[in-house]
């Protein structure tokens, strides 16, 4: 549980490396934090360990998502390089807070006392209140942080809820507690435990943005700067369906029959509600937000269809995702700044209009993580859609299955309008400007999700 | 390995093709083209005609879940190889003609369609073919929609989402198929291999249901009447070279499809359904070839012509006949040099008199003795004239449909005389009668033409004169195939 602490330390450490009058070593000083708590983590491969007195529990499935969520948090930050330019920014505070969200996060994949669960929501979630919020001068951004932090508490205070009743019924916050006591009151199980199960399961959709829980998801994520919308919706989200996985893989596996139904309901509707909204909408940060919500629905059928393969498809998906979502989140976020619009930065489609003639490497780079997230083959994004599936064959839910299909079909018509705009259409004469090290973390983000794509056995036994 | 290069080779030429800035694109991706030709040509020649499975390559891919990264050629397989061995560089020449925008997106685009096509065409394991199959709607995709025409966005959107629609279909039935293997005694052990899914036992109600979307996946893709919409719109909106990929190779996937996947795992799927899927088939024939006659725009005629032929090669696959099969096999070859031959040649009259409307042409033939020969043993094979390549698979075609009912083969009949009504109607028009003021100064083919037409001619005659250098071939996998059909 080295990462834990070091994460948090180093985040004091940057809070203090504010003072410094000159900004240009943050950036890099983050970085080597964050490949220091990666570092750490791997300390424990192999091996299954309780820590803090059966608070956190590490084995290789939590090292995999925490690897994903450093790996994410990393590119995040390396493209981060407009914070030190700009006048307004505090970057020393928002490395400082990513860092400790990523405490959070770690705590919400390795709990093993739902109370840790609780704790690391709160750290996660708090520090993305106040990043949703950081471009204080503008109205959208305090909104989006107003929205997230009212829906959230409230979504957080349910969850807390369900947490005490589970308590009530069980007499132990202890993740394989509730499991002993699932299985030895096989027949009678208490009516608390159900509606703690519920309570928690509504907190956690929330955070992982599903429907009917998603109402927050498109102002927070058009109204957060950039950057911190591509680590709400790939940091969040990996974690909260680490946490959702834990607790239903071990906790509430023996009353399966009990929650399927309703996840099953819920998973169709987030799909059918991120994927149709996604199709209509004219900015791009938008239906960023609703493919999100549908990519919550995807990771969803997995739970859903919850059986031997789930753990392969969930980490391989999130790391797809992730991949994809922040060389996405990469390439708009410079389009954006440098073909403004009347209104400011243009997020719009037509911002991309013409992207590919002038920029070749970036129209590839937006053009393969498109793919990626639509699961054209090739891609890592296929693979993860194929597990996805193919847990859902295995325990023989095929109507899902086919609900998925046309789901994704429909994906296919809005990831699609970035490429026509980039590819098929005429726009801006000059090029976009990129900074060598940035164009060098979308490439290899691109790379990876291409490598995955061709070779999905690399992530093949792991876990 | 030679299967595997047969892949590789394309997609490094390609890779590399786009490095390169220099006017030589062309002449690279043409020399690229033809080292593959050579490979699939010294393939078919070495070929043992048994039904066995050729030139394998095999390595593990998703190994703990028994997915493979394997292919080889088989009888089935050897035409289409070489097919897409001998379309592609010759796609590439023609393309020669016009100075397209970017050359080597433009190439190496061509390049990668041809190692999907490949991949497809050689797959052993299934979602291996599904991974291809997907593959080669992107590179044929960016083709026509950035070098199309005025409409090409809007068409050639439809066209990759109705067809990546149907495929998703196919991916469901892969996936169930792959959890009906198994090894007895071992749960969680399951196959890929397309040989594997042969020896399901299937339900009646699942063979139903994965015949209908292995069919509706393979229909989009050839296309069968009633998935067709967005055929005749995208050959046409796409520039010639994409169209030639399209009706030259891309919808022998489908056929191939039927072949591979439908008829040896549903056959009792095939025998509740194929009399529904004949009738479809059929009717697309007569359909496509009335409207084919009432077309103004060669291209579009052309279109309507490769939808009728289309229709043929379906119901003879479903007649699940070793005639029919042959008869498919052959006629996808035959198909593949004709009507890319016959773009080709509307793309000439084209280029040089900026119309392909029937009623603005006329008279050609005055000055272009080259062109009005070879665009003569074009038509003639298209209309199925024996001693041509056309002549040969429509008649083991007919023969199938005939023997599997007889009213279907009547009606399919019909495609010969329609055919020739539609082809040579469009002929006449644009060769003969008074020149327009289009066609007043037509210059006559070019060298480079000339090279493109010539092989394809050759083939024509080849084909329809000696078949059994390509039907022996073939034979021992069909009869192989057929085994699984009446078990």
């Amino acid at each position: 549980m080295l990462p834990i602490i070091l994460l948090s330390v180093f985040g004091i450490v940057l809070l203090f490396m504010g003072f410094l009058k000159s900004k240009v070593l943050l950036l890099p000083a983050t970085l080597v934090f964050i490949l220091a708590a990666l570092a750490t983590t791997f300390m424990d491969w192999g091996k299954t360990y309780l820590y803090f007195q059966n608070m956190l529990l590490t084995n290789n499935l939590a090292i995999l998502f925490t690897t994903i969520v450093l790996l994410s948090a990393f590119m995040v930050v390396a493209l981060s390089n407009s914070f030190i330019e700009d006048e307004q920014a505090q970057p020393a505070e928002y490395y400082a807070l990513l860092l400790f969200s990523l405490v959070g996060a770690i705590m919400m994949i390795s709990f093993e006392n739902l109370i840790m669960l609780f704790v690391g929501v709160e750290i996660l979630s708090v520090a993305m209140y106040v990043l949703a919020g950081s471009d204080k001068h503008s109205p959208r951004s305090n909104e989006a942080a107003l929205k997230y932090f009212l829906m959230g508490a409230f979504a957080t205070g349910i969850m807390l809820f369900g947490i005490a009743l589970l308590y009530g019924a069980t007499g132990t916050f202890v993740v394989s507690g509730i499991k002993s006591y699932v299985y030895t009151n096989a027949y009678g199980v208490s009516l608390l435990l159900y509606m703690g199960i519920i309570l928690l399961l509504i907190g956690m959709l929330f955070k992982v943005s599903a429907a009917p829980f998603h109402f927050w998801t498109p102002d927070v994520y058009d109204g957060t700067p950039g950057l911190f919308t591509a680590f709400m919706s790939t940091v969040v989200k990996t974690a909260g369906f680490a946490a959702l996985f834990r607790v239903l893989s071990v906790s509430f596996v023996g009353v399966y029959s009990f929650w399927w139904g309703t996840l099953a309901a819920l998973t169709c509707l987030t799909l059918l509600i991120g994927n149709v909204t996604a199709v209509y909408q004219t900015s791009f940060k938008r239906m960023m937000a609703y493919s999100s919500i549908s990519h919550a629905g995807y990771l969803l059928i997995g739970l859903t269809a919850l059986g031997t393969q789930t753990k392969q498809a969930l980490v391989f998906y999130s790391l797809a995702y992730s991949l994809a979502t922040i060389s996405a989140f990469g390439v708009l976020l410079v389009v954006s700044r440098q073909r403004q619009d009347t209104n400011g930065v243009n997020e719009n489609f037509d911002a991309f209009n013409g992207l590919a003639r002038q920029n070749p490497l970036l129209g590839f780079v937006m053009a393969v993580s498109m793919l990626s997230l639509a699961g054209i083959p090739l891609t890592a994004g296929f693979w993860g859609k194929f597990m996805i599936f193919t847990t859902a064959a295995d325990k023989g839910i095929y109507w899902i299955l086919v609900f998925a299909v046309l789901m994704s079909t429909v994906g296919i018509y809005y990831y699609f309008r970035v490429i026509i705009a980039m590819y098929f259409r005429e726009g801006a004469a000059e090029p976009v400007k990129v900074a060598p090290f940035y164009r060098y973390v979308l490439i290899a983000a691109t790379i990876l999700t291409l490598v995955l794509g061709l070779a999905p056995g690399l992530l093949e036994g792991l876990v | 390995m030679l299967t595997l290069s047969l892949i590789l080779l394309p997609v490094v030429a390609a890779t590399l093709l786009l490095l390169i800035k220099s006017p030589a694109v062309k002449t690279l991706a043409l020399g690229a083209a033809l080292v593959e030709l050579a490979l699939a040509a010294y393939a078919f020649a070495t070929f043992k005609a048994d039904a066995q499975m050729q030139f394998e390559f095999d390595y593990p891919w998703i190994a703990g879940a028994g997915i493979r990264f394997s292919g080889g050629i088989d009888g089935i397989s050897v035409l289409l190889v070489l097919l897409t061995g001998l379309l592609t560089p010759l796609i590439t020449l023609s393309a020669f003609g016009r100075e397209y925008d970017r050359p080597s997106t433009f190439y190496s685009l061509i390049l990668y369609m041809q190692a999907a096509l490949m991949g497809v065409f050689t797959a052993r394991d299934a979602f291996l073919f599904y991974l291809f199959f997907e593959a080669a709607l992107i590179p044929v995709y960016f083709l026509a929609a950035m070098w199309g025409g005025e409409k090409r966005i809007a068409v050639t959107f439809k066209f990759f989402i109705y067809t990546i629609f149907g495929s998703l279909f196919m991916l469901v039935a892969l996936v169930y198929l792959y959890y009906q293997t198994g090894v007895p005694g071992k749960p969680g052990v399951h196959s890929s291999a397309i040989v594997d899914f042969y020896n399901l036992n299937l339900t009646p109600a699942a063979q139903g249901w994965v015949f209908w979307a292995f069919f509706i996946a393979f229909a989009i893709k050839m296309p069968v009447f009633p998935f067709h919409t967005w055929q005749p719109d995208t050959y046409v909106e796409s520039p010639t070279p994409a169209t030639m990929l399209l009706s030259g190779i891309m919808l022998k996937m489908g056929v191939y499809g039927l072949i591979r996947f439908l008829l040896p795992i549903v056959p009792a799927g095939l025998e509740t359904w194929g009399l529904l899927a004949t009738t479809l088939s059929v009717t697309g024939i007569v359909y496509g070839s009335i409207i084919a006659i009432r077309q103004r725009d060669m291209k579009r005629l052309i279109a309507y012509s490769s939808f009728a032929h289309v229709g043929l090669m379906a119901a003879g696959v479903f007649s699940q006949t070793a005639n029919g099969l042959q008869g498919a096999l052959i006629q996808m070859l035959a198909h593949g040099i004709n009507v890319v031959g016959l773009f080709f040649v509307a793309e000439i009259i084209f280029g040089r008199t900026n119309s392909r409307f029937l009623d603005q042409l006329g008279g050609i033939t005055r000055t272009t003795p080259k062109l009005t020969v070879y665009f003569m043993i074009l038509l003639l094979g298209s209309v199925a004239l024996p001693l041509t390549n056309g002549f040969v698979g429509e008649f083991l075609l007919l023969n199938g449909v005939f023997a599997y009912n007889n009213w279907l083969g009547a009606v399919a009949g019909l495609t010969i005389i329609l055919g020739a009504v539609y082809m040579l109607r469009m002929f006449q028009k644009s060769m003969f009668g008074p020149t327009s003021a289009r066609t007043e100064t037509f210059d006559d083919l070019s060298g480079a033409e000339s090279w493109v037409l010539l092989p394809l001619a050759v083939m024509v005659f080849w084909i329809g004169i000696y078949p059994n250098s390509f039907l022996k071939v073939t034979e021992p996998a069909v009869l192989n195939l057929l085994q699984y059909v009446v078990k």
